[in-house]
């Protein structure tokens, strides 16, 4: 008894203090830690070069625009998660029709699309000349679709965030047990009971995190809220910051208004992972599970019908965006600067896309650590930090970083390692949504097991880890890539005349009326997201496992 | 294994770009916003010409826009890596000369011709235009005769405009509203409210919305048509000018004082208003050059209309104004 107690490995002992916790602990909290004190920083700086005083903001001004802020981005994250829900079930429950692949394909695309693209590709849909209003006129009707205001913002909202949304749930659906299917199936479970005992738990697990997420992009919007949003009413903190900070560079008012924000952001995010559970299920993380409910005609119809309009809502702006790029071709820019700025957004997409993934790796790993350590908030903690590319207001993030670089570093020589860290931040949160679960559960099947068996470090992540979590990994990986390769705000940052990656390149040709042009670099650019996504999905998370 | 080696030599190859300027010439490094250094844009152009004859290069460092090139260099300071800053207009130089950073321009503007004099010590204006409403003839056939017609006017057309705190078409619309109507702006902007379409971050989600035909009205500039029949050949699109007058924006360029190449920075000035340099501007920035430069105008920049009245306050005065104007804007316009 004695001697078997000894060897066991002190990994499942209990935690006496920091000394006592794993390297990868360590390491998660050290990174952690340096976004936390990186944020900090920042902020300080800001305060400090603001001298203190803060300029008048009128009290009645800025709670119209909190409540703003805070109204457009509760429904928009009410109006996806309605959306995305019956759409996610109904794609669990269709696993096998043609074009499926394709479609969650797609999905990838509203979230790197620059938001300038998006906006066009929705009006041209939604918009008082796009295709709605076309339609309408071939039935004789004279109706006329009129989205600035609300209902713009929100269907804008629910085009960026809706794939993202799915994308997120799927796997945590793929994730039930086939067993689980199997004994609903044998019960005779009806779908009202298989929603009550299968998928509410599973959607009290994962929809807290998504949910935050879309709030937290919802809530930073700026460019739809308003341009779609009709005028000033559509107001929200972001552009009171960045009047704060580009226009009347007054440091402190944008420095408490982020400051304002990110304690909003990481205040709803506490809230709503409390109520939400923890839940491991012990399976294989795969997009594809056999389930036995969706085979009668009625489901099928009810499941059909849906795919078909949320694929019809995000196709028919991309179609529309295509439709451009394709007629704009003629007024393209040349090859040359085409396939430079083209070569630039992949690098930049992949190096950002790996340091993320990595990263997000590290955190996800130091959190579930944790967790079986018992240190439940210390584990939230972490998450936070890893979250904070999405609380803080990017033009704080570049504000800081040239503040504290003003007179000790050139930052224009650093701008590649610049642009990469900057994007790796942004797509960090991405990342933890998807790796978060996949390693919570990977950890419930595995940990105990591999304790007992005392297989641990490469010899475990050889054998155990990366078999279970390559899949999630990959995924990750090609998720984060393209958010960097979509990305405007870190590039921008930099102003470097030999980086011009796509999103820059379409900027200039907007800016000096080529929106012809413009149309056919976004269109380039969607096409190799589109290729980016899917061969980095199969290559680095391998084939779908049957 | 192979995705390893991919990422390697992806990493290196974005690293080994910026190594452009290991050579021994000087630098000088000009702060500019992004469409002025895009390939369709004046900057390459303009570089290649004055590295032809400086024994220099230029090294530029392209921002979003007029306003974020004042935000950085106030952030930089006396740091600034900045020789030469383009692209801040006379709505931000008042604020620009107050950060003491600039140096006088010390080049001669008597020859220059802008609509108005030309007084300022430290900036150089290099291109101009007028702010005014395009619209699109196949589908306003009666467009609006005046700014008051435009304000008033029961039924008009919807217009498309630009925010003024994150835009300067949309701040110049504000200083025009303001210097035509003064007290009585708010009614003004109340008038206008109705036809307002939307009110956009800046000017190119505005004219991306009007070229798809979302409304038949944009705050623009007179020479946006030129564009249209230079490169589109069509006549579609039509500026108004208004017997009010039309604001003006002007566009200017500065040296940094204390820059090591202060002498380069101030060559460069006098370049930018050579008339080697401003015949480049009509056809890239689509603005009005500052000095004349005879035949080399295109015919289609003769024929734009001019507005009979131009207007535009001075620096100090735009900047006395602007806040309460916006505010006035905002809360007018958003009842």
């Amino acid at each position: 008894m004695s001697m078997a107690a000894g060897s066991r490995p002190s990994r499942r002992g209990p935690a006496t203090g920091i000394a006592g916790w794993p390297a990868t602990v360590l390491t998660g909290c050290g990174l952690a830690a340096v976004l936390v004190v990186a944020a900090v920083a920042v902020f300080a700086l800001l305060l400090q070069a603001g001298g203190g005083e803060i300029a008048g903001i009128s009290t009645y001004y800025l709670g119209k625009v909190l409540a703003f802020t805070l109204w457009q981005a509760l429904l928009s994250v009410l109006l996806t998660l309605l959306a995305a829900i019956p759409a996610t079930r109904a794609l669990a429950r269709q696993p096998h029709f043609p074009g499926r692949s394709w479609l969650l394909q797609l999905c990838a695309l509203p979230m790197v699309m620059p938001t300038i693209v998006g906006i066009f590709g929705v009006v041209a849909v939604f918009g008082g000349s796009g295709y709605l209003t076309a339609a309408a006129t071939a039935f004789g009707s004279d109706w006329r679709p009129h989205i600035y205001g609300l209902p713009g913002i929100l269907i804008a909202h629910v085009f960026f965030n809706l794939p993202l949304a799915i994308r997120l749930l799927l796997p945590a659906y793929a994730a039930v047990p086939a067993e689980s299917w199997r004994l609903a199936a044998q019960l005779g479970m009806r779908g009202r009971d298989v929603f009550r005992f299968i998928e509410m738990p599973l959607l009290r697990q994962q929809l807290p995190g998504i949910a935050i997420i879309v709030f937290m992009l919802c809530f930073t919007t700026f460019a739809v809220a308003l341009t779609l949003g009709g005028g000033p009413a559509a107001t929200t903190l972001e552009v009171a910051i960045y009047q704060a900070l580009r226009f009347d560079f007054d440091l402190g008012l944008g420095a408490m208004l982020a400051l304002l924000q990110v304690v909003l952001c990481a205040g709803g995010a506490w809230t709503v992972w409390r109520t939400g559970r923890e839940m491991a299920m012990g399976s294989v993380t795969r997009l594809i599970i056999r389930r036995y409910d969706g085979a009668s005609n009625a489901s099928r119809l009810v499941d059909y019908s849906l795919i078909l309009l949320v694929s019809l809502f995000l196709a028919l702006p991309m179609a529309a965006l295509v439709q451009k790029g394709l007629s704009g071709l003629h007024a393209a820019a040349s090859v040359a600067s085409l396939s430079k700025a083209a070569l630039i957004s992949m690098a930049l997409g992949l190096s950002g896309g790996a340091v993320a993934t990595l990263c997000g790796y590290l955190l996800a790993q130091a959190r579930q650590s944790l967790m079986l350590l018992g240190h439940r908030r210390m584990a939230m903690l972490i998450g936070l930090a890893g979250r904070l590319g999405l609380f803080v207001s990017p033009m704080v993030i570049g504000t800081g970083i040239f503040l504290a670089a003003s007179g000790r570093i050139d930052l224009y020589d650093l701008a590649v390692p610049g642009v990469i860290l900057l994007n790796a931040v942004m797509a960090l949160p991405f990342v933890l949504g998807l790796l978060e679960p996949a390693m919570a559960t990977a950890a419930e099947r595995h940990d105990k097991l591999c304790a007992a068996l005392g297989i641990k470090g490469w010899h475990r992540w050889r054998e155990i880890d990366w078999p279970t979590l390559r899949r999630p990994l990959g995924s990750a990986f090609a998720f984060a890539s393209v958010i960097a390769m979509g990305d405007l705000g870190a590039i921008a940052l930099f102003g470097s005349q030999d980086l011009t990656n796509l999103t820059l390149l379409l900027y200039g040709q907007l800016g000096a009326y080529r929106l012809d042009g413009a149309a056919s670099t976004a269109l380039l650019l969607l096409a190799l997201t589109l290729a980016t996504y899917a061969i980095l999905e199969r290559w680095v998370g391998g084939r779908e496992l049957h | 294994m192979q995705l390893r080696d991919l990422l390697l030599s992806t990493l290196l190859a974005t690293a080994a770009i910026p190594a452009a300027w290991a050579d021994e010439k000087p630098v000088l490094t000009v702060y500019t916003y992004n469409s002025f250094t895009s390939e369709w844009g004046p900057g390459p152009v303009l570089e290649k010409a004055f590295e032809a004859t400086c024994a220099c290069d230029i090294n530029w460092v392209a921002l979003e826009d007029g306003a974020a090139l004042l935000a950085r260099l106030k952030l930089e300071g006396k740091n600034t890596k900045a020789d030469v800053v383009l692209g801040l207009d006379t709505n931000l130089t008042a604020e620009a000369k107050a950060t003491g950073l600039f140096a006088p321009h010390g080049t001669d503007v008597s020859a220059l011709k802008l609509p108005i004099t030309w007084a300022d010590a430290d900036f150089v204006p290099y291109d101009w235009g007028y702010f005014a409403f395009v619209y699109d003839s196949e589908k306003l056939k009666d467009p609006p005769k005046s700014l008051a017609d435009l304000v008033d006017g029961k039924d008009g057309p919807k217009v498309l405009l630009e925010d003024p705190r994150t835009s300067t078409p949309g701040l110049g619309l504000v200083m025009w509203m303001g210097e035509v109507y003064g007290e009585k702006a708010a009614a003004a902007w109340a008038g206008l409210k109705p036809k307002i379409l939307t009110v956009s971050k800046g000017w190119s989600e505005a004219y991306g919305l009007f070229t798809q035909g979302e409304a038949p009205l944009v705050l623009s500039y007179t020479t946006s048509p030129a564009y249209h029949q230079i490169v589109e050949k069509t006549d579609r699109y039509k500026a108004l000018v208004f017997p009010e007058g039309n604001y003006m924006q002007v566009e200017v360029a500065g040296a940094i004082a204390g820059s090591a190449h202060a002498d380069l920075a101030k060559s460069f000035l006098a370049f930018l208003i050579s008339p080697e340099a401003q015949k480049v501007i009509p056809t890239t920035n689509y603005m009005y050059p500052v000095r004349d430069i005879g035949a080399d105008l295109p015919p289609e920049f003769t024929a734009l209309p001019v507005p009979e009245k131009s207007l535009l306050l001075p620096a100090d005065e735009a900047a006395k104004h602007r806040d309460d104007w916006i505010k006035t804007w905002v809360e007018a316009v958003s009842q």
